[in-house]
């Protein structure tokens, strides 16, 4: 990922669109492309993970689960406000990441995706099981979007689009800048041979559980947009089949682009959305959607090769 | 003291279903280096299958062998059709998570949504007194069976040519294909033995566990546990890792409903902490 003009005036010209959106196209469409920024920005926090780290996560759904779940107890039961939510969301997801990632950071491959998921499924437990905290299997609902004065009405829809594109171009700047920064670089390095890493005398665990920390965070932010925009959370957000849809949103949008996978978000959601229409077999057509990406799209929309994946099989 | 005998019994009964699911789940682990995300489907699968025949033959054995059996075919399928044709382990991991998902979505077409529960042959219904404990029959007899599959797994895998070749593969899977050891085949053979066994944990699960949409991942991560507490690729730990997750399972559900599943994190962060390879996993 290198920044150049091209890339800017990629940037800027996408940038330009979805902020011309609101206008032109209806609120229906509108609250489409809302759900599909927050689920971009899940998608681009397990990128982090999965395509600059090298590390495949079945579990990411898990903090994006614990912190629409952490809105949804505070908003509903204790009456706390944007920004108590936001900033506690993010500490407990963050909270949830560390201790997990000191489990998962020393493993890697598929003794890494099993783990995570394995932990996911814990977290989904307490949230189906917990019931006096989670109201278990129902749900919690009623849910209130950000009260930002009388002024701002976040109920409107073209209003909640701009607030939830604010918070993603903000995220995307962010895990930008994370990803380019020294640190990222060196993630990088890991995913291309972690033993060469070592003995250039980095600490490649530390690196590893950083970034499993980093992208647990980053995640967060996603479920706590997720809560506001549906008013309601259930266990189903974060169960097995959440976290297997992230990982595809990442695999069909090319891993390790970052805008790959946000783009991987869109055509997931969107078709979801679409084919809800015609057909009620929406688990048959993403499973089929799974294994078409590996057979004819083996390095996603981005188009790179497999290169991560045939150098990380070969260790 | 009665009650935590039954409980240590309801246990053990479960950590036998999770037995013949995980050593499978385990041995494609270490042969291919692959995990199978589909392997709960199979559990799925087999149950309904088996009620499907019990429902039209009324026989609990056949029901038990045609599930094993069709399943084990789709395993053997899936591997020769799809897996096969990667040579790198992700990909592969990948298409057995798009299986798992139409797996899943199949079984709503054609059983519906409802829970399906399997009435077990009526010999082994009822229950029998030690003492003053009463222990179900049924329970008891998975415990059995699944013994019984343990020790005819072992003795296969330590004394026959094939298990000796399954061996080699989990060791050095380049080196086995060196000396001539056909690891396709040997790969093909155990998704199938896996899936064989994965079903038939399903059949026999049945009658206590039901069978629904959704039992497929919902127990897969126990599986998974199971192998990562016991380590991947040994039959060995894939039978102590059971046992200590079926435990953990029942006594967490029966002790701290709330927290149930929480308590698996125990088993696995101390495990974790300590080998992290597994109990007997070779890192």
């Amino acid at each position: 990922m290198i920044a150049g003009p091209k890339k800017a005036f990629w940037f800027l010209g996408i940038a330009g669109l979805l902020l011309a959106a609101p206008p032109i196209i209806s609120t229906y469409w509108l609250s489409i492309l809302t759900l599909i920024l927050i689920f971009g920005i899940l998608a681009m926090s397990l990128d982090i993970l999965m395509g600059y780290t090298g590390l495949p996560s079945f579990g990411h759904a898990a903090f994006f689960g614990v912190a629409a779940y952490a809105v949804a107890i505070l908003s509903t039961r204790y009456q706390v406000g944007f920004w108590g939510c936001m900033i506690s969301a993010i500490f407990l997801s963050t909270l949830v990441a560390a201790v997990f990632g000191l489990l998962v950071a020393h493993t890697k491959g598929v003794y890494f995706l099993m783990i995570t998921l394995a932990l996911s499924m814990i977290v989904w437990g307490l949230a189906f099981r917990w019931v006096d905290m989670t109201s278990g299997d129902n749900g919690i609902a009623g849910i209130p979007r950000p009260d930002f004065g009388e002024t701002i009405s976040m109920w409107d829809e073209a209003t909640f689009y701009y607030f939830v594109l604010a918070i993603y171009l903000a995220v995307f700047g962010l895990i930008y800048l994370f990803l380019s920064s020294p640190f990222g670089q060196s993630l990088k390095g890991i995913r291309e041979s972690e033993s060469r890493m070592k003995v250039l005398g980095y600490n490649t665990w530390l690196h590893k559980y950083l970034s499993y920390v980093v992208a647990g965070s980053f995640a967060s932010v996603s479920g706590i947009l997720w809560a506001y925009y549906n008013g309601f959370v259930s266990p189903s957000d974060l169960e097995i089949t959440a976290s297997f849809e992230a990982f595809l949103m990442v695999i069909m949008g090319g891993p390790g682009t970052l805008v790959g996978p946000a783009l991987g978000a869109g055509v997931i959601i969107f078709l979801q959305n679409f084919l809800s229409a015609f057909t009620e077999r929406w688990l048959m057509v993403i499973g089929a959607i799974y294994i078409l990406t590996i057979i004819y799209l083996p390095g996603g929309i981005m188009g790179l090769k497999f290169g991560w994946l045939k150098r990380r099989d070969k260790e | 003291m009665e009650y935590w005998i039954i409980q240590c019994f309801n246990g053990l009964s479960f950590g036998a279903l999770l037995f013949l699911l995980a050593s499978g789940l385990s041995l494609i682990f270490g042969v291919m280096n692959i995990v199978n995300v589909s392997h709960g489907s199979y559990f799925m699968l087999g149950g309904y299958i088996g009620y499907t025949v019990l429902d039209r033959t009324g026989s609990f054995i056949l029901a038990c062998i045609v599930g094993a059996a069709v399943i084990a075919l789709v395993g053997v399928a899936m591997h020769h059709l799809f897996l096969r044709k990667y040579s790198t382990h992700f990909p592969q991991v990948l298409m057995t998570m798009g299986f798992a998902l139409i797996f899943r979505d199949l079984a709503l077409l054609i059983w519906g949504g409802d829970p399906i529960y399997l009435a077990a042959p009526a010999l082994l219904r009822g229950s029998f007194e030690i003492g003053n404990l009463i222990f179900p029959v049924y329970r008891s007899f998975v415990i059995l069976v699944a013994v019984l599959v343990a020790i005819a797994l072992w003795l296969f895998n330590e004394k026959t040519s094939l298990g000796a070749q399954i061996r080699a593969t989990v060791d050095d899977n380049e080196m086995a294909q060196g000396i001539g050891i056909n690891v396709q085949f040997v790969s093909s053979f155990m998704f199938g033995l896996g899936a064989f066994l994965a079903a038939f944990g399903g059949v026999i699960g049945a009658p206590f566990l039901g069978v629904y949409a959704g039992i497929d991942f919902d127990i897969l991560p126990l599986a998974f546990v199971v192998v990562i507490v016991g380590g991947m690729g040994s039959l060995k730990g894939a039978a102590v890792g059971s046992i200590l997750v079926g435990m953990v399972d029942t006594f967490g559900k029966a002790l701290v409903p709330d927290l149930s599943y929480f308590t698996l994190f125990l088993p696995m962060a101390i495990v974790l902490a300590i080998k992290p390879s597994g109990l007997f996993g070779r890192a």
